[in-house]
């Protein structure tokens, strides 16, 4: 049984579940729509759907690209200046330690009501676990690499960049692959709180209008598009870093 | 100019714990050193002594005196008991590392490159130089950190352990193409192989006690590699075994 036709396995037993849960105990739409009439309103619906898909999606592609590249900045910088990560690591906790949800509408009011404030959520949710994979991957570097760069007499820079940032990558990967999971979480959380557009805006209006198949139908967009985004990542990481 | 090596009451200590001290040696220049001794005696901590390579936990005492008065960091190309070679650059640039590590322009490294892919032939590794270690054999990966150890230029070559991970007979190679490539060059190697040390070394030492001291134990006459299955060698080699037991110095 190949990769591909088990995860299509379980999701089709739980699609079944579902269905007989609904069938069972014969439960309105506004409590639990059926997956039939979930797909029924993604299919009319499409339009509308794919409107507000692309803007969450551009929030989200800007805010795991802004995001990976802040922590990879900041990832080298406290790894390179050792002093650095004495005074900003603890700044670093704190990023993971606040509730993105808590200080989304703050956002809005600093980033505007635009894809800034959604960009500026995402960034905030995949800033910590880039730094963190990457800050982990160059403190980790063999030993034996590094001993051995020293007997030849190498600088610090030329450790840094041949030795040390390549041997990190595959930890940076697995930072990379959490960042493009959460990345769309972000700008869902940025649109709940204030927007006019994108799937959390859709879901929001739906929920307040008891259209809970329409929920559902943006829920499935979102999980489409965040495991399309895991699954590029994924294969580019598996491309570039091979070993 | 290869110099010559002198250790003057070489001491290492690993916090409040005497590793070795009182060690006097002179290694001439070209010459090629075994040292032999039970595990953890102190054999690696002296060559990571030599290589510049102690710890801030580590107090070294007395001096290390090259014949040349160049400081000897500067001199030395290091090689552990495992290849280390990196697994993201294929044979040719893990070869080229150093040159890469030291700044060199590009114009030294278009020469470092003739230079790697002339040193990989004699190798016997010119058809693997853009492969990558994963698809290396353990032979050949050691031949490449052979190679790359090479590449450096240095006069003085030291080596931990650097066969033992290869089975008997990509050993015998290796030693027999070590000994050509690394000619005219003083090399120290540590071993635990009696075998390996009559067949490569001059001047064969042996590391023991604590704190450990170092004791020479032979100097094979004939012209190396030699031949362990020569009476003369399958003598010295029976005497190192009861040497390594009782504690006693062949002269």
């Amino acid at each position: 049984m190949n990769n591909y036709l088990r995860p299509l396995i379980t999701t089709a037993g739980l699609l079944l579940l579902w269905q007989s849960v609904v069938i069972l105990f014969q439960l309105p739409d506004y409590i639990l729509p059926s997956p039939e009439q979930v797909v029924k309103v993604m299919h009319q619906q499409r339009y509308l759907l794919l409107h507000h898909m692309l803007p969450t999606l551009t929030e989200t592609l800007a805010g795991f690209m802004l995001g990976a590249l802040a922590g990879c900045v900041a990832a080298c910088l406290i790894a390179y200046f050792k002093s650095l990560s004495r005074w900003f690591f603890p700044l670093l906790i704190i990023s993971q330690a606040l509730p993105v949800f808590a200080i989304a509408p703050l956002l809005v009011i600093w980033f505007g009501y635009g894809p800034g404030s959604k960009i500026a959520a995402a960034i905030l949710m995949i800033f910590f676990p880039v730094t963190s994979a990457l800050y982990d991957g160059l403190r980790r570097t063999n030993p034996g690499w590094l001993e051995l760069a020293k007997t030849m007499n190498a600088s610090k820079h030329a450790i840094f960049w041949h030795i040390q940032l390549p041997s990190s990558l595959p930890t940076l990967a697995s930072g990379l692959r959490i960042a493009a999971v959460v990345a769309p979480v972000g700008a869902i959380v940025g649109e709940w709180v204030g927007s006019s557009k994108g799937l959390g805006y859709l879901m929001l209006n739906a929920n307040a209008r008891l259209q809970i198949d329409m929920m559902f139908a943006a829920l499935l967009v979102i999980i489409t598009m965040s495991l399309i985004l895991y699954w590029c990542v994924d294969l580019s990481l598996k491309k570039i870093v091979w070993w | 100019m290869i110099p010559d090596i002198h250790l003057v009451r070489a001491g290492l200590s690993y916090r409040h714990h005497i590793i070795f001290n009182d060690i006097n040696l002179h290694i001439p220049a070209g010459s090629t050193l075994a040292l032999l001794g039970a595990s953890g005696i102190g054999k690696t901590s002296l060559l990571r002594m030599l290589a510049g390579l102690t710890t801030s936990a580590e107090t070294i005492q007395g001096h290390i005196k090259m014949s040349n008065n160049i400081n000897i960091d500067t001199q030395i190309a290091y090689m552990a008991q495992q290849d280390l070679l990196l697994p993201w650059l294929n044979v040719l640039d893990n070869v080229m590392l150093p040159l890469k590590l030291c700044r060199h322009t590009s114009k030294d490294n278009r020469k470092g490159e003739t230079f790697a892919e002339n040193l990989l032939e004699r190798a016997g590794l010119a058809s693997a130089k853009k492969l990558f270690p994963h698809q290396l054999s353990g032979g050949m990966r050691q031949r490449t950190a052979l190679v790359r150890t090479l590449i450096q230029e240095k006069p003085v070559i030291l080596m931990d352990e650097p066969f033992s991970a290869l089975d008997t007979i990509t050993r015998y190679h290796l030693q027999n193409l070590a000994l050509e490539m690394l000619r005219n060059k003083t090399i120290i190697f540590i071993t635990h192989d009696p075998i390996e040390a009559i067949r490569l070394a001059d001047n064969i030492y042996l590391m023991e006690g604590s704190p450990a001291t170092i004791k020479h134990i032979a100097s094979p006459k004939s012209a190396a590699p030699r031949d362990i299955h020569d009476d003369i060698n399958i003598k010295l080699h029976a005497e190192i075994f009861t040497r390594l037991a009782s504690g006693e110095v062949i002269t």
